[in-house]
């Protein structure tokens, strides 16, 4: 299942009324940005399975650093297909069988 | 762009007798999308034009473009995931073993395109075995392409290709970004030898390998090219070393020397004892 959130609270309040997997987080997202949402959610060990990948148009290595440091477990930089996102749970250890839908 | 019958003819002999790559019926498609492509970066207007240009000989260079639009293919970083698992829980620790005392690995990538694999082997090997920091490594990246030669050797990666199937922390750790390009870190771009090699044909001289990748190659030639190539490769692999072949390709009917090893997915191959 698909939830969609307009912003880091917003999302915030998602992740905890359901069980959320695997997150797409945009960077630039109003009220809470995607990298303090990321930060948020990984302080709290209830999530600490749940999966996040930053989606973004900043492509600058200190970006991807700046994801990574507060949590990202990927980066897809902007424009992508649903086979960048397919290889990177492969790369997280995802089971992508049923991932098309 | 569209593709008359003959000119189609044309091309698919012209091909398999340069890289003995079979283009079957159907294949129309990618004719028209690639050599479309070259037709009009090189200024003709239809296939038919490049086509009567090929049959005069009047434009240099022109053949080779036309083969290499043909052989070369999308990939990815660390593509099937599985292989380069294997090749890091399995099959280097079990030559760091063997080959403790002569401490040198020799390393075949062979189809090598835009670089990827290599690439990513070179990645596994720094990323988690320190201790070869020491050793001799022989690692050869060949390719038909020189074009894709060249981008090999250049290390320069778009940033839709470093999208797919890199991780992050390995981009940032292995790579570096200029305009809007990234280039693949000289120490890593040092320890790969790349060299122009025609599968197809018989092989230069090469060292005994520990490790071959030979992965979705063989699906391109015909039968008996299939047989000459993996024939020509129990010569060239260590007894106890290791093939690498695209998952959905194997040797059986090929060749009965190798057998399948058990890691999962991973298309590895051993020479039977």
């Amino acid at each position: 299942m698909v939830e969609e959130a307009a912003n880091g609270l917003e999302a915030l309040e998602t992740i905890q009324k359901e069980k959320v997997d695997l997150a797409l987080v945009d960077w630039n997202m109003p009220d809470m940005d995607g990298r303090e949402f990321i930060r948020e959610v990984r302080q709290d060990k209830t999530y600490k399975d749940m999966r996040m990948i930053m989606v973004t148009t900043e492509t600058a290595i200190t970006k991807v650093e700046e994801a990574l440091e507060a949590g990202a477990d990927e980066y897809i930089m902007k424009p992508f297909t649903k086979e960048i996102i397919l290889e990177k749970l492969a790369l997280l250890g995802m089971d992508t069988s049923n991932a098309s839908k | 762009m569209s593709v008359s019958k003959s000119d189609f003819n044309y091309i698919r002999e012209l091909v398999l007798e340069r890289s003995a790559i079979v283009l079957d019926d159907g294949k129309e498609y990618l004719v028209e999308s690639r050599i479309g492509q070259v037709a009009e970066t090189e200024g003709f207007g239809t296939i038919d034009q490049l086509v009567k240009a090929l049959r005069k000989n009047s434009h240099n260079g022109l053949q080779s473009k036309v083969i290499e639009a043909l052989t070369t293919n999308e990939t990815s970083f660390f593509r099937d995931i599985h292989p380069f698992e294997t090749l890091k829980d399995a099959v280097i620790p079990e030559l760091l073993e063997n080959r403790k005392n002569e401490r040198r690995l020799n390393i075949w990538c062979a189809a090598s395109s835009s670089g990827q694999e290599p690439y990513s082997i070179a990645m596994v090997i720094r990323e988690n075995f320190p201790v070869l920091l020491d050793w001799k490594i022989d690692f050869v990246a060949s390719d038909i392409s020189e074009t894709m030669l060249n981008r090999c050797r250049s290390g320069k990666f778009s940033q839709l290709e470093v999208n797919r199937g890199l991780s992050a922390a390995l981009l940032v750790k292995y790579f570096e970004k200029e305009g809007a390009s990234w280039f693949i870190k000289r120490n890593l771009q040092e320890m790969i030898h790349f060299q122009q090699i025609n599968l197809s044909r018989e092989l230069p001289y090469l060292p005994k390998m520990d490790i071959i990748f030979m992965r979705n190659v063989l699906i391109y030639f015909d039968i008996e090219t299939k047989k000459r190539i993996l024939n020509q490769l129990i010569s060239i692999l260590q007894p106890d070393g290791f093939l690498f072949l695209g998952a959905a390709e194997s040797t059986i009917n090929l060749d009965s020397s190798f057998e399948r090893t058990d890691y999962k997915h991973s298309g590895c191959y051993r020479l039977k004892r």
